[in-house]
């Protein structure tokens, strides 16, 4: 009894609520008519798509740079190397691995100035993470418009120049992971190998890279950064190295998110990307400053798991939608939780 | 703390953001070939327009409180006062001072919600803030989409969705549109001057000076300027937080409210999306900083702000060929000073910290946690003695 209620007292009631809520959802989801082997397709592909731009959080929740509101540097990133891929008309896994690849200069040069930059605001990282990510989306909103791609499939047909605000990567590298050794069984149920072990990848590099000693030191900056310091560890560069490894994974997460959600999305779609993610890690058990490879799967499950599961549940009860609403509550208050707990350091 | 020199280059760094956007806003009008005539009417109107709302943000600042971003909080207030004077079609001016009637209520409870929770969260009051106006925005949706015309009554169906109940997603205004502005309107030379509104924002500067020396203005400042000193001598730091959120949010319901009726519709689930970013970003290019604001910061701003965002979707036209590109322009440039405003405080802020580190050299452990973090070392602190309140009073 006192186990659980440590566990629960750690775990925090919102996120248990929202794990029975969850739990509820699938249990009810066959008496309204809706299909679980459906649901559970959808949850697995949503989960795969948004796993690894929830990864992209860790390492500056390790450093002690916080909450990464500015992924939509790393995002943006991606979309850089996603579009020049199509411009250089790669294909197939090629394409994939290319927009990466294209992508990671990019992912390092802004991750480098932006760590540069929380470097020197120690403290305030959050609010200004958010501002400098969404004064960036704008700038790169007017670039999308100027630079001179050609390639026809992305700029507007009318004018020949601006790229499109939504542009399909069929015929380039769609599905490319999800269809690779994908299992398909019955109708509605299809198992997506090829993502979930690309996302298994990356969580176990990650959780490889932050055993290892600039991982360990990275940590010790954020946990405790005078004995960092003492230690000969030195904060701003584990900083700086924290927060290019989160733009990049940035980066390969929408590039990820793409490739199965079949479109590039472009101008302000960056920005609403953050949000999600960041409530998604904090459903799962992570602090401002603790998370783990389990925070990020498990989070990642529940978050999208009730996303896709309310719209459909919740509308055949009620015959209306109100997933959007719950969208909004659930999401921000769980960060507005994480924001305003008390951090307790003894155990 | 150093003595204030005023050297050309800090003079230059204290108002570099006021320069920069001056000179931009120049250098953008001629190509926008608007008149001067047009463009200085339309920097009225919006003066009437948004003064009142950029107001609001002035006290959580002197309290120490950075840019209320949950203001949004009182806009929504208003909107829901608005909601009801159209529904029970009460028109012209008394119908603006039975929204804000039927807001403030809701704005009191709203912003003691809103400052019990940055209580909670010291030393990260602003992104907190910021998430909580989403948070309630969620909750605005589910009473104005699902609760309004299904639980509580809406008389005038013409308001409602078609399904029956929920709020339509455009409100017309038109019962109430720019009644304060056309009480008395006077024309000086070719522009018109909306008074009545221009006296209601006077008054309204003149409590915030007047408050500003009571006994409770006082606390607040010494709360903005130091929390713990401020307890120690005695001053309800939380209590004297809160009070400053909640005056703030009825002042941001109030100035909602004058928005639009200037504007005459009311975006019913999402005038109030844009409302703290507007507000912050006039305050910050008017000079003011995240604890330093003063009443003329908010008229620069307005009309700076404002001068641009008039001028620059042209101008991107004119010298683009594409609207868009000034449309993206002024958002980035508000976005891009509210991000410089913060960078350049919160680097002044840890420079001091260096400097009062490297002064005290030796008890460099004590000292460091506070140097590395600022604000949240204090903020800890504070909690912990909030903590401590809090179980003697249970």
């Amino acid at each position: 009894m006192r186990n659980l209620k440590t566990f629960i007292q750690d775990f925090g009631w919102p996120r248990v609520i929202i794990f029975l809520f969850l739990v509820s959802l699938f249990v009810l989801a066959p008496f309204v008519g809706v299909r679980l082997d459906a649901s559970f397709s959808d949850v697995l592909n949503r989960f795969g798509q948004y796993a690894i731009l929830v990864l992209a959080l860790v390492p500056m929740i390790q450093s002690g740079c916080g909450l990464n509101f500015g992924l939509a540097l790393g995002i943006v990133a991606g979309l850089l190397g996603a579009t020049l891929s199509l411009q250089f008309e790669l294909r197939g896994i090629w394409g994939f691995f290319g927009a990466i690849a294209l992508a990671a200069p990019f992912s390092v040069l802004f991750g480098y100035v932006y760590g540069k930059l929380l470097n020197k605001v120690k403290g305030e990282e959050m609010t200004i993470a958010m501002y400098v990510g969404f004064s960036f989306v704008m700038l790169m909103c007017i670039m999308w418009l100027i630079l001179p791609y050609n390639s026809p499939t992305m700029v507007w047909g009318f004018a020949g120049k601006g790229l499109r605000t939504t542009i399909t990567v069929e015929g380039y590298w769609l599905k490319i992971l999800n269809n690779f050794l994908a299992i398909r069984i019955g109708r509605f149920f299809v198992f997506p190998t090829g993502l979930l072990l690309f996302v298994g990848f990356c969580a176990f590099c990650m959780w490889i890279f932050l055993k290892s000693k600039t991982g360990t030191a990275m940590t010790a900056v954020g946990s405790n950064p005078d004995y960092a310091r003492a230690s000969g560890v030195s904060a701003d560069k584990m900083r700086t190295i924290s927060v290019i490894i989160s733009t990049f994974l940035g980066a390969v997460g929408i590039i990820v998110y793409q490739q199965s959600f079949g479109f590039i999305q472009l101008y302000t779609a960056p920005s609403p990307m953050v949000f999600p993610a960041v409530a998604a890690i904090l459903i799962g058990g992570a602090s401002v400053n603790k998370a783990s490879m389990v925070n990020v799967l498990v989070g990642t499950f529940l978050f999208q798991g009730l996303l896709t599961m309310t719209p459909s549940v919740i509308n055949s009860i009620l015959q209306t939608d109100m997933s959007e609403v719950i969208r909004i509550i659930v999401s921000n208050g769980m960060i507005m939780y994480a924001l305003t707990r008390k951090v307790k350091v003894t155990k | 703390m150093s003595p204030k020199k005023k050297s050309v280059s800090t003079w230059f760094s204290e108002y570099a953001v006021v320069i920069i956007f001056l000179a931009i806003t120049v250098a953008a009008i001629s190509p926008s070939k608007l008149s001067i005539n047009y463009i200085i009417q339309e920097v009225i109107t919006r003066l009437g327009r948004n003064s009142f709302l950029v107001i609001a943000l002035l006290l959580p600042i002197y309290a120490g409180m950075g840019i209320n971003f949950a203001m949004a909080l009182g806009a929504m207030a208003g909107q829901i006062g608005l909601i009801f004077a159209v529904d029970w079609s009460v028109a012209g001016w008394q119908g603006l001072v039975f929204a804000f009637l039927v807001g403030l209520p809701i704005a009191i409870l709203l912003g003691w919600v809103s400052g019990k929770v940055m209580n909670r969260a010291k030393g990260r009051e602003m992104v907190t803030g910021y998430i909580l106006a989403f948070f309630i925005n969620g909750i605005y949706q589910f009473f104005v989409l699902y609760l309004m015309g299904s639980v509580i009554p809406i008389r005038n169906a013409a308001i409602l969705l078609s399904r029956g109940y929920g709020i339509r997603n455009t409100l017309n205004l038109e019962s109430v549109r720019q009644s304060l502005d056309t009480i008395l309107k006077v024309n000086i030379g070719p522009f018109s001057v909306p008074v009545v509104t221009f006296i209601v924002i006077a008054l309204l500067c003149v409590f915030i000076v007047w408050f500003r020396k009571t006994k409770l203005g006082q606390d607040m400042r010494a709360v903005g300027q130091d929390m713990t000193v401020a307890d120690a001598a005695g001053i309800p730091v939380e209590k004297t937080r809160i009070v400053a959120i909640i005056i703030s949010t009825v002042l941001a319901c109030a100035g909602q409210i004058i928005f639009l009726q200037n504007m005459g519709n009311l975006a019913t689930y999402n005038a109030h999306d844009q409302t703290s970013f507007f507000a912050a970003a006039a305050i910050l290019v008017g000079g003011a900083s995240v604890t330093h604001a003063s009443i003329p910061n908010v008229f620069i701003g307005v009309v700076l702000l404002h001068a641009m965002f008039i001028v620059s979707p042209l101008a991107g036209q004119n010298l683009f060929g594409s609207a868009m590109i000034g449309e993206y322009f002024r958002q980035f440039i508000g976005y891009g000073v509210i991000a410089i405003s913060l960078v350049l405080y919160a680097w002044k802020t840890r420079k001091a910290a260096d400097n009062a580190r490297s002064g005290l050299r030796g008890g460099a452990s004590a000292n460091g946690s506070l140097g590395a973090n600022g604000k949240p070392a204090l903020g800890d602190k504070n909690g912990k003695s909030n903590g401590e309140s809090k179980g003697g009073r249970a």
